[in-house]
């Protein structure tokens, strides 16, 4: 590790004020100013590079002078002194309760309950306090040392997943007044991937230091092209023009691998994206394609079972809350049945009273369902609120992990896993039960199957209750990525009329490609177009899809003239 | 009786009922209004005359859906859209005449326009100043688009639900577009601040007045114009493609021309509708494109009576009226339930909405009183024997 070369940043930088100042009559003051200054900010940090022992309590001293030049000094030795009160000490500083005694040459933590802590040994004060105690004072440049510094901190905290945090801030801020911390903790560091981003970070400093020698430079490019992301794209792009040629080469090559790079990840990410999206669609447009395969009526209610799925998992989430905290991880497998059971009787319900004295009119009751879904979500308002309410990630859906150059976060990706275990049950239960071959027959031609002996009513109500439980599940997916509202059911609606209308009815088949299309399709367009461009362009293709194909990509065939 | 003026042929009873109804209607208004003093328990006042005249505008929006479900069978969940381009088209007139009236006094861009940094007027605002253009445009984009849609889905053979999904779709389609700012159309804000419309100010009582009279006189046109459709030998067609579309088709009629000219002329009617809407509301914004006004929309007509227009027009008075009523009172959190139960009780239990249950129960009377003068000749028949 190559030390820092301190002394010629110095000198350019008080020549620098020397010019811009110039016949000051408080020239010296300044100059000593500028020289603490420049020394807090870490630009020369002899101090830090050589951090002994001692240092944390002599750097105590210099915040009993009242100046904010030795403040400022003082900080950055203290974060760098690896002594384990210098994070509570920094933050009562950003807090204003720091306190100190020019007299005693004593500084003081004072607690929120105004206790005194006697910062040279973390133990509480038990003295008479000393009567010309003072807070230290803090100001906007000081501020900006107290952030490095508390950047420095947590590059040394004991979490690994802080100091990683940490680091990629550091490599995001390119601040140069840490340099010294992140080299003094990339020595300490053990952890693999923290010390790689601690490597990336030191990089990203030398990289954009005006002092760096050009071999130097060189090893500090090839770093951030392995890294390969937009940040070090965006950092190599704003490298000074008047560089060495060779430095110059090795930058815009760099930029040039990691464009194709990141072209490529984005078409990936765009792809899960797109298959996310598409999960979601699938999930709710699922249970509208059974009913709509099978009996032939758009049921406009079914985003407002997704949406009683949704508050399902609302109440079941609210009840372990308050009873048995402990089981909340578990919270989504209490709620998925559930769910599911009052989706469908809801769905049962609605079929038994409403739709069964419908039939032969499906617009009809496309308008008698359009007013259940009224008074289904006006019922949720009355009873909830109209307010989103809060509905929780168990810890095993929360958070995210990178995947080469995209970030996969876990809920995203439970529910593509998710989708496709109900995709497939049910694809099982259409082909391998009784009530599955019921349902397929009648889907195929109501009157014969009839005529074999099928009760074509009680499949009805049957199919009915199981597309509306399935659209329950689907509300407790979303539940974990969407706001639980009323008008939850609304957002998918469209959306999953456009899914059945593109896939074709009486074919799971059809909805899976149309919905895993029309959310790649979306997602793709999007960088292009924006997102509501997107979606206009795609219902537009929809219209002139079905321009084409009447009866969608997976249309049955028969011989009926008119369905 | 067939063999009268074509024109009479038009009025049967309950039109000549209506027309007279909305004349007295059309007259009465203003001149309670304007005639009557303030202080007296006659006068109507102007709130009610903008209110009266929002439903005259929904009573053609109701009529142009009538005619295309109700005779047709089409049931276009899209129909809002060609409602509010109409309005857009005379909202841009309107915008115009601001002239340099606006909050940054431009007198050629609108004030949106000047917010969001525009330095010119985008070519599809050109002669938008012009109120003759403006009232072709009104006819002519929803016009258009309903005839391109319609070509294409009718020719296709798009029936049904997926018709409706699909109008559905397309008029959430010009939501969101509507919605975005560099769109031209004021984005989420729409168009607003109106001042004056051929030089009277959109706010004046007198303003008011002759724009619900013209609302009342264009909704009296449309329904006589509806009347001759329907009545005619093409009107017997469209009533044939409702009740079996192939049947029709086999018997040598090309369906998809039908459809596809009343289809254009409902949505031209709408456009109208719309037109007249935005003066007298006095704003056009992207949710007029919401799937959910034009559901409903169609309520109305089902409440009404579909397939008779005057119910139609009726239902679009009855439904708003009382949405005007319940949300304004301490009822207004029940309005929802309302509407809803009104979608599953008019679908279950008066499928043929308040004028068709009316008419059928007349017939009934009628069928009755015909029995019963049955019975009665033959039981006096014994006697004349004698």
């Amino acid at each position: 590790m190559p030390p820092p070369p301190p002394s010629k940043k110095a000198t350019l930088s008080l020549r620098l004020s020397k010019r811009e100042v110039p016949g000051s009559i408080a020239m010296g003051k300044f100059c000593d100013r500028v020289l603490a200054f420049v020394l807090a900010a870490g630009l020369l940090v002899a101090a830090a590079g050589l951090a002994h022992a001692g240092s944390y309590e002599d750097a105590l001293e210099k915040f009993t002078t009242d100046e904010f030049a030795d403040t400022a000094d003082a900080v950055t030795e203290v974060a760098t002194s690896g002594n384990p009160l210098a994070a509570p000490l920094i933050a009562a500083l950003q807090d204003g309760r720091l306190q100190y005694s020019a007299k005693d040459k004593k500084v003081f933590i004072k607690t929120a309950d105004d206790k005194l802590i006697d910062a040279a040994t973390g133990k509480p004060f038990d003295g008479t306090a000393p009567d010309d105690l003072d807070t230290v004072r803090v100001n906007n440049r000081l501020r900006g040392v107290i952030d490095a510094a508390n950047g420095a901190l947590t590059l040394m905290a004991p979490d690994p997943n802080q100091r990683y945090e940490s680091a990629q801030h550091v490599f995001k801020s390119r601040d140069a007044a840490v340099l010294p911390a992140v080299e003094k903790a990339l020595e300490a560091e053990k952890t693999e991937r923290v010390k790689k981003v601690l490597n990336e970070a030191r990089a990203a400093i030398l990289l954009g230091a005006d002092d760096t020698s050009a071999p130097d430079r060189l090893a500090a490019i090839e770093v951030i092209r392995a890294r390969g992301d937009q940040d070090s794209l965006a950092l190599l792009q704003s490298l000074p023009a008047d560089l060495p040629a060779e430095v110059r080469t090795a930058a815009n090559a760099a930029i040039k691998a990691i464009e194709r790079n990141l072209a490529i990840w984005n078409t990936v990410q765009n792809l899960w994206y797109g298959l996310s999206l598409g999960s979601v669609l699938l999930l709710a447009a699922i249970g509208l394609a059974i009913t709509f395969g099978v009996m032939g009526v758009i049921n406009m209610a079914h985003g407002e079972m997704v949406m009683l799925g949704a508050y399902t998992t609302y109440v079941v989430q609210d009840i372990i809350r308050t009873s048995y905290p402990g089981l909340f991880d578990y919270s989504l497998a209490f709620a998925l049945p559930l769910a599911f059971l009052v989706a469908a009787i809801v769905g049962i319900i609605i079929e038994r009273t409403v739709i069964r004295f419908l039939y032969g009119r499906p617009l009809e009751t496309l308008l008698a369902t359009w007013g259940i879904s009224l008074v289904l979500m006006q019922a949720v308002r009355a009873v909830f609120g109209p307010t989103n309410k809060e509905v929780g990630n168990p810890s095993w859906m929360s958070g995210a992990f990178d995947l080469g150059g995209i970030l996969i976060t876990y809920n995203r990706m439970w529910i593509i896993v998710f989708t496709g275990i109900v995709f497939v049950a049910l694809l099982a239960m259409l082909r391998f039960t009784r009530l599955g071959l019921e349902m397929r027959a009648v889907t195929q031609n109501r009157q014969m199957a009839a005529a074999v002996g099928i009760r074509t009513a009680r499949i009805d109500a049957l199919t009915f209750g199981l597309g509306s439980g399935i659209a329950g599940i689907a509300g407790v997916a979303l539940s974990q990525i969407d706001n639980v509202s009323p008008n939850l059911g609304q957002g998918y609606i469209i959306d999953s009329f456009m899914v059945v209308v593109f896939g074709g009815v009486g074919n799971l088949w059809g909805t899976l490609v149309g919905a895993l299309t029309l959310g790649i399709a979306n997602k793709f367009l999007e960088p292009f177009a924006g997102a509501v461009l997107a979606k206009i362009a795609i219902l537009v293709f929809i219209i002139l899809f079905i321009q084409k194909r009447p009866r969608g990509m997976f249309a049955l065939k028969g011989r009926a003239i008119e369905a | 009786m067939m063999s009268a003026h074509p024109l009479l042929r038009l009025l049967d009873r309950g039109s000549t009922l209506f027309l007279v109804l909305l004349g007295a209607f059309a007259i009465a208004i203003p001149v309670l209004n304007l005639l009557v003093p303030a202080g007296s328990a006659l006068h109507v006042s102007t709130y009610f005359v903008a209110l009266f005249g929002k439903y005259v505008c929904y009573g053609l929006l109701a009529l142009s859906i009538d005619l295309i479900w109700g005779y047709v069978g089409i049931l276009s969940l899209g129909h809002g859209a060609f409602f509010a381009l109409g309005g857009y088209a005379m909202g841009m007139y309107l915008m115009r005449q601001i002239g340099d009236r606006g909050v940054y006094a431009n007198p050629i861009l609108p004030d949106f326009m000047v917010f969001l940094n525009w330095s010119e007027l985008p070519i599809f605002w050109y002669g938008f100043n012009n109120f003759a253009y403006a009232m072709l445009m009104v006819l002519l984009v929803p016009g258009l688009l309903a005839f391109v849609f319609g070509w294409f889905a009718f020719r296709s053979r798009v029936t049904g639900v997926y018709l409706s999904i699909i109008t559905q779709a397309m008029t959430y389609a010009l939501l969101l577009g509507f919605f975005r700012n560099n769109f031209g159309f004021g984005g989420n804000n729409g168009l607003t601040d109106f001042k004056d419309i051929l030089g009277f100010n959109v706010q004046a009582d007198g303003t008011r007045n002759a724009l619900l009279v013209i609302s009342c006189l264009m909704l009296a046109i449309c329904f006589l114009l509806c009347r001759a459709i329907v009545t005619s030998k093409f009107g017997k067609v469209l009533i044939g493609i409702r009740d079996a579309e192939s049947r029709t088709r086999f018997l040598g009629y090309r369906v998809e021309a039908y459809k596809l000219f009343v289809f254009t002329v409902s949505a031209c009617m709408a456009g109208v509708a719309g037109a007249l809407y935005v003066p007298q509301v006095g704003i056009i914004n992207p949710g007029e494109f919401a799937p959910a006004n034009s559901i409903e929309a169609v309520i109305w007509v089902a409440v009404g009576g579909r397939g008779t227009l005057t119910g139609a027009v009726l239902g679009a008075f009855v439904v708003n009226y009382a949405k005007t009523f319940f949300t304004s009172g301490f009822l207004a959190p029940y309005w929802l339930f309302m509407l809803g139960g009104l979608f599953i009780g008019t679908t279950l239990f008066m499928p043929r909405g308040i004028i068709g249950t009316y008419n059928n129960w007349r017939a009934n009377q009628a069928e009755k009183k015909a029995a019963a003068k049955d019975n009665v000749v033959p039981a006096a028949s014994p006697h004349a024997a004698e």
